[in-house]
């Protein structure tokens, strides 16, 4: 440990007339570096070693800093760390005469994060409710068909399905709640991810955990999808239950008419969980590149679901038939290709797709935003 | 200003200067604000391995900034650092930090809240959590109080969770932005010794305050910054050098007392009123030098002066940072 007297700081006017890299960098090549490639960090030490030295006389005064220009190479560059220290994954250093070995990573460390950041997510009481409120549409939309009518009367499409079928209302309830409900609750997890931490100032403490930009930035992704699928499967389980409960059991006659069993029923329940799971995980990644450009989360939020109800608006023009294809919305609704006869594997297989794609564009906005971003707050 | 450590296609972080002797190492570091606020400005700091480093400065003077760049949190606009003799994204597992003030999860214990920072860290090992948790919450006194919500902690409660947060694994180095803020005179006297017995372990702690007095106790070095620029930097006692100590007597015989000062040598002589003591009772000051200010009061006894008090003041870190910074009251820039 050193003690005031025989560390003096460095004497920066020393260093300014010392520091001339370029041209010392090949004779002074420490005995020490172990590798041809150190030598360039290693040239620093004459200016620093020397300022040492003589940079404060004894008794004399403190160092008042006259600042000018100087290299000093080895030193991180504002090049390195706004462009490598997160965006490259760095070799271990070759830790040359650093006393203390530097701390390794451990297995399963990006698991514990995650992990961590389930368990806050889905022990907040808001993201509960949440839940708690899409498990509680299918019961009312059972409870409204089973006392608007009985399956002899002259319903149509949809309606006559649910009220033929028990299993029929969990499509019912997707058809309904992926046009508003679903996302805005996927949203409001997935909006908040960033700008809330940011918001409440935790997110300097984990950067500086250090919790890793693009580790954490995956981690809050996997973790809105999660919500995502959790919320979906909420929905599917509360409908499924109150099908059951509330209306006849027994083989299934999809749209077109054909009847399947069911088994198969439930495993096109599966199917369309699966898929509407996606479609939330996608918009996921929308509200969270939203997130990852402020710190007010209902900010991110408002703007996901504004976007939300846009693109449902723009899908209600005709005029308009040539975007919808490029509206992730248009694409929620597609889980009804599970209700073909067979299965209309093309039509889910495109939905997958553009999920696919959303997910790739808004995480890499989300990612060149957020490994670059000042943390200010 | 560029980098130049591609130009020898060295691998970063190879040795870089610092590794042995500096703990934090900074090199014309800049951040100028998008709207153009220069909040840093080409800032030279070195702060030596083991020492209690104070970082001084008016509001505003680009403290917390200094420290944002150097955890990694904002980039600088020119300039280079290293910490710990690398860069922050592998320095700070070794790093305890405390920023701007405390920010947990609100509806989060204070036990739970250090697991979810302790778990933020790829290095921190899950099976001693509990253990290293329970330590760093009985380091700064707060074991009573883990499982309660932070929402209903006290301010000063939660500026010691902050600091448990900091102290959660083994660290090198310690990076405080106003630790003792907010916190009683009790809680401000424990942090000061938990600072000392962190640096007898070797730690090096960096320390930013405006609390002078504070940091002529505790660190071995300072730093002082002035609207971004650095203005002074060095030891404690190389700080106060550059002010002189200087003797004080009380006395109703003023002029006498003024004359035999100036006749023994001593520079820099003034009488001043002294603020609500007997009128007739006057303070003269002067320059000690290199005086024994018993010998002082002899000769103004022998002089016929009458001494009613002699002290000598030793400079503080306050009139350093007084001088260096200025008098007034509103924040530069
Ligand atoms: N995000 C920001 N955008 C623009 N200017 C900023 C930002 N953050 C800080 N500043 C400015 O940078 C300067 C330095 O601020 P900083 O917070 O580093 O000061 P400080 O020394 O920590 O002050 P204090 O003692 O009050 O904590 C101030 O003038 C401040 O207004
Ligand atoms: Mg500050």
């Amino acid at each position: 440990m050193s003690t005031a007297e025989d560390t003096p700081p460095t004497g920066t006017a020393t260093a300014t007339a010392q520091t001339t890299p370029e041209t010392t960098a090949p004779e002074t090549t420490a005995p020490e570096t172990t590798a041809p490639e150190t030598t360039a960090p290693e040239t620093t030490k004459p200016g620093m070693t020397a300022s040492r030295g003589g940079g404060t006389a004894p008794g004399g005064g403190a160092t008042v800093v006259a600042a000018g220009p100087r290299r000093a190479p080895g030193l991180v560059s504002v090049a390195e760390t706004r462009s490598t220290a997160e965006r490259r994954p760095v070799e271990p250093a070759p830790a040359a005469g650093r006393p203390p070995a530097a701390p390794q990573r451990r297995a399963g460390a990006f698991w514990r994060l995650l992990g961590s950041e389930l368990a806050l997510t889905f022990r907040r009481p808001r993201n509960l409710l949440m839940l708690a409120v899409l498990a509680v549409v299918p019961v009312v939309v059972g409870i409204g068909l089973r006392l608007v009518g009985a399956p002899d009367d002259d319903l149509s499409g949809m309606i006559a399905a649910v009220a033929g079928n028990s299993l029929m209302l969990t499509f019912a309830a997707f058809s309904f709640l992926v046009l508003l409900l679903m996302p805005v609750t996927v949203s409001v997890v997935a909006g908040d991810a960033l700008a809330g931490e940011a918001g409440g100032g935790t997110l300097r403490y984990l950067l500086a955990a250090p919790a890793g930009r693009t580790r954490l930035l995956a981690v809050k992704y996997l973790n809105a999808a999660v919500y995502a699928y959790a919320a979906t499967a909420v929905v599917a389980l509360s409908a499924l239950v109150t099908g059951l409960v509330l209306f006849p059991a027994g083989p299934v006659t999809l749209l077109s008419g054909t009847t399947i069993t069911m088994a198969e029923g439930l495993l096109r329940i599966a199917l369309a969980v699966g898929y509407v799971g996606a479609a939330m995980s996608a918009l996921a990644a929308v509200a969270l590149a939203m997130s990852a450009f402020t710190e007010v989360s209902i900010g991110a939020i408002a703007a996901t679901v504004v976007l939300v109800v846009l693109c449902q608006v723009l899908r209600a023009v005709p005029a308009l038939d040539a975007v919808a294809p490029y509206l992730l919305p248009t694409w929620f609704m597609k889980f009804d290709a599970v209700l073909r006869s067979p299965v209309d594997w093309a039509a889910l297989g495109e939905g997958l797709r553009a999920f696919g794609a959303y997910v790739v564009l808004f995480g890499s906005i989300a990612w060149a935003r957020f490994s670059g971003k000042d943390i200010t707050s | 200003m560029t980098a130049v450590t591609h130009e020898a296609g060295a691998p970063f972080g190879a040795a870089p200067p610092g590794a042995g002797g500096e703990a934090i190492v900074t090199r014309g570091l800049t951040k100028r604000f998008r709207g153009g606020q220069v909040a840093v400005d080409a800032l030279d700091l070195a702060v030596p391995r083991g020492s209690v480093f104070g970082f001084l400065g008016p509001n505003g003077s680009g403290k917390t900034t200094t420290i944002r760049m150097l955890l990694g949190l904002v980039a600088p606009t020119a300039g280079e650092f290293s910490v710990l003799g690398t860069r922050p994204a592998e320095a700070l597992p070794r790093v305890g930090a405390l920023v701007e003030g405390p920010a947990f999860y609100p509806y989060l214990s204070g036990e739970a809240n250090l697991r979810r920072f302790d778990a933020a860290d790829p290095t921190a090992s899950r099976g001693t959590a509990a253990r290293r948790i329970a330590e760093a919450l009985e380091r700064v006194g707060l074991t009573a109080a883990a499982g309660k919500r932070y929402r209903n902690y006290s301010l000063g409660m939660r500026q010691r969770l902050a600091i448990a947060a900091a102290l959660l694994g083994p660290r090198e180095l310690l990076i405080l932005d106003e630790p003792t803020n907010g916190l009683d005179p009790q809680g401000t006297r424990e942090v000061r010794t938990l600072v000392k017995e962190i640096a007898s372990d070797g730690t090096t702690v960096f320390v930013s305050s405006h609390l002078l007095a504070e940091v002529e106790q505790m660190c071995t070095h300072a730093a002082i910054m002035r609207a971004g620029r650095l203005v002074a930097h060095g030891t404690i006692a190389s700080l106060n050098a550059g002010t002189a100590a200087r003797v004080r007597v009380e006395t109703p015989d003023a002029p006498g007392a003024a004359q035999v000062l100036r006749g023994l040598g001593l520079a820099d002589v003034r009488v001043e009123e002294i603020d609500g003591a007997d009128a007739r009772a006057r303070l003269v000051s002067a320059e000690l030098g290199g005086h024994a200010p018993e010998r002082l009061n002899a000769a103004l006894v022998e002089q016929g002066v009458a001494v009613r008090g002699l002290a000598v003041a030793r400079p503080s870190l306050e009139d350093v940072f007084v001088r260096l910074t200025g008098e007034g009251f509103d924040v530069d820039g």
